[in-house]
């Protein structure tokens, strides 16, 4: 509660004390009226100071303005009436407790939400020339100096690990709760919070050009691109008070004018009182309050599971994805490949693996790591010598003595080993011992974890049709797709023509608001990401392209944070949706009732601050929600 | 160019008409004012002279919304 609100809230008390003391008080008169004017003039006076201002500066659609109209015209009815002054002196009230609660809530969720976003490192801990450590602003600090992190502390700066290791606890920037294991040589990204050892860093960028400074950029300027139900919001608003105050007025002159005409009574005092009602209803605070906190409550979740939406407008489009569009290697795939399938002639699996990851012990090649890789155990006392690489075809090796052949087809051919083809997708490796085919082993890029449960769960969230457009070929493409269950496969694209399938797609589609996404993992799919109506960047962190060219960032590179980001974009686009037909629902039936004198100015004003506060408490339902990872499936 | 302003101000309708005045000032080229973070951002024209525009923009928001302040 900052003072301004203590202030307020103690007038707001004080005045209903005094309010419950005149009641019972029986005085008449004019001494009733002075009495009953000090209440109104406690709660009141910043109102009247702000009416009189806005009449000096030709505001006439002012809210304070319109709230002093109304009130003073139902004391000025109460002097002519029936003496109760208590109907003004309560619209007042209440219309100050309901601002006093809408500050009060709106800066609760401003805090809660700037929380949420609370990765901004404060200080920096530089080593000067002298081996001393000064704490400094992480602006000041240069590229290339070093830094130390000790555990508990926020890296400030990108840059590479130069002594130390520790675990890294990356879950502000990425929404992912593993720690990341970092060493001698690890680059590591700001934002991220050290948990264990000390860490020494030569930063590799500015802090302006920092992952966590980029990224509270992106946040912050989120919530400026407006999305259409706000901008409709805006421009509502500046139709509705207008619209209302001048009904206000015709409530007031046409209904007395038609009596009078009719010869009979016209009830002046009535009709000045509902024009008065319509007055209060007029203020548009409710509408144009709640849709843009719901949406910056929603980027604001989203940023907190890892998910950066660069603006309002794409949590809208986000919500309406009809049509999904994958890239396969990096972003359905891991892009890295495993051995998948161990067929031996004659010897054991293990022992066909051994000796060829033997023969590829000096290797570099992917086919060299991932074959050592599936047999960790390498490093034994087995004698490899005389290793050859033999260019295009594949390496031989004396494996304690034996001459071992690891290669294509075509090697086998050349030592003369009668080799056979594999039923198996993906790349045949074939092992000959002293010129006999001893059997092959296949590798292949795996699926990521997730990306099967995610394509499945797709469709549970509105998704119509799946699509992957690969570089890869035929076979392999409709392998992956057929075991993904993604509807439509695309395979042996360049570059350039998935930005013409994309475009395909875009002038096929019938509904224009059924939106088409494309995911990638940033890399060589700019043009993609930009072409789509909404580019979703996959594993961006750190890579400024991927962050350029995307409207989503997902920031780690897990498939099912595409079912998180469609979840989050839906509830928040249904809030703002309840918000709209709530609030302008409300106000246009308390229009109406108060035409007919069935609503007084209580109903007025609950329907001006009551569903303002109701709307506030519905927005900020956006920043709680939770997701679960799906169970994991078996690595295949 | 452009610049980033902190800003106080009580409610949202009231954010929406700054950044209506603001927008409508001399020597300013595009404005928005974010009422979730209190920021105002503003584009300048071309050799304005930003000292001097701030200070109508802040006039003219007061005009607007009297309880309003841009900490310039």
């Amino acid at each position: 509660m900052n003072s301004k609100q203590k202030k307020n809230l103690i007038r707001i008390l004080v005045t209903t004390l005094l309010l419950v003391l005149l009641h019972f008080l029986p005085v008449h008169g004019v001494l009733r009226f002075v009495l009953y004017m000090i209440p109104y003039l406690i709660i009141g006076y910043d109102i009247l100071i702000k009416a009189g201002k806005g009449l000096v500066n030709r505001q006439p659609f002012d809210e304070c303005l319109l709230m002093s109209i109304a009130t003073i015209g139902a004391i000025a009815l109460a002097i002519y009436r029936s003496g109760d002054y208590v109907e003004a002196i309560a619209v007042m009230l209440f219309y100050q407790v309901g601002e006093w609660f809408q500050s009060y809530a709106v800066g609760k969720s401003r805090k809660n939400i700037a929380d949420l976003m609370d990765i901004a490192p404060d200080y920096a801990n530089l080593q000067t020339e002298d081996g001393s450590l000064e704490e400094v602003d992480p602006d000041d600090v240069a590229i290339g100096s070093i830094i130390v992190v000790k555990p508990g502390e926020k890296i400030p700066i990108d840059g590479v690990v130069v002594e130390g290791q520790s675990a890294l606890n990356t879950s502000a920037l990425t929404g992912e709760s593993l720690p990341l294991d970092v060493f001698e040589g690890s680059e590591v990204i700001s934002g991220s919070i050290n948990l264990s050892g000390l860490l020494k860093i030569q930063t590799t960028k500015e802090f302006g050009e920092s992952t966590v400074s980029r990224v509270l950029e992106l946040i912050e300027d989120a919530s400026s691109r407006k999305s259409k139900s706000e901008n409709f919001i805006t421009k509502f608003a500046r139709v509705y008070t207008p619209i209302v105050v001048y009904s206000a007025i015709a409530l007031m002159l046409l209904p007395p004018l038609v009596l009078l005409l009719l010869g009979r009574d016209p009830h002046w005092g009535d009709w000045i009182y509902r024009s008065l009602t319509f007055l209060i209803i007029s203020c548009p605070c409710a509408l144009v309050i709640s849709i843009p906190l719901s949406f910056f409550a929603g980027l604001g979740a989203a940023s907190r599971h890892g998910v950066l939406v660069k603006g309002s407008n794409y949590m809208e489009t986000l919500s309406q994805t009809r049509t999904i569009v994958f890239d396969k290697t990096g972003t359905l795939t891991r892009g890295t490949f495993r051995v998948t399938a161990v067929h031996p002639e004659e010897i054991s699996e293990e022992e066909l693996l051994h000796i060829a990851s033997h023969v590829e012990r000096f290797s570099n090649h992917p086919i060299g790591v991932s074959l050592r890789s599936a047999y960790p155990n390498e490093q034994d006392d087995c004698r490899v010598e005389d290793v050859k690489e033999i260019l295009g075809q594949g390496i031989s090796a004396r494996v304690n003595g034996k001459t071992v052949h690891v290669g294509n087809s075509k090697l086998m051919e050349t030592v003369g080993a009668k080799w056979r083809p594999c039923h198996h997708v993906g790349t045949t490796i074939h092992i000959a011992i002293e010129g006999t085919y001893a059997g092959h082993v296949v590798i292949s890029d795996t699926l990521k974890p997730h990306s099967k449960q995610a394509i499945a769960e797709l469709k549970r969230h509105g998704v119509r049709k799946t699509i992957m457009l690969t570089g890869d070929t035929k076979p392999v493409a409709e392998s992956v797709g057929r075991e993904l269950g993604i509807d439509e496969v695309r395979s042996e694209l360049l570059p350039q023509n998935k930005v013409e399938e994309v475009e395909k797609l875009l002038a096929e589609r019938t509904n224009p608001k059924d939106c088409l996404a494309f995911v990638g993992d940033g890399i060589n799919d700019a043009p993609v990401l930009s072409r789509s109506d909404i580019g979703i960047a996959m594993g961006a962190m750190g890579s400024d392209a991927a962050i350029e060219a995307a409207d989503v960032v997902l920031m780690d590179d897990d498939p099912w944070k595409l079912i998180v980001a469609i979840q989050i974009s839906k509830k928040c686009l249904r809030i703002v949706k309840e918000n709209i037909y709530f609030a302008i629902g409300i106000k246009l039936l308390v229009l109406l009732l108060g035409a007919f004198g069935i609503a007084n100015m209580w109903a007025a004003i609950f329907s001006d601050v009551g569903v303002c506060v109701l709307a506030v408490l519905n927005a900020i339902r956006c920043m709680h929600m939770n997701f679960h990872l799906p169970q994991k499936e078996e690595n295949t | 160019m452009k610049k980033t302003y902190k800003i106080d101000v009580d409610c949202a309708n009231c954010a929406a008409k700054m950044e209506d005045a603001a927008k409508n000032t001399a020597g300013v080229a595009d404005a928005s004012v974010n009422f979730m973070t209190l920021k105002m951002k503003v584009e300048f024209e071309d050799n304005a002279d930003v000292d001097a525009v701030m200070a109508d923009v802040l006039k003219n928001c007061k005009k607007v919304e009297s309880d309003c302040e841009i900490f310039l």
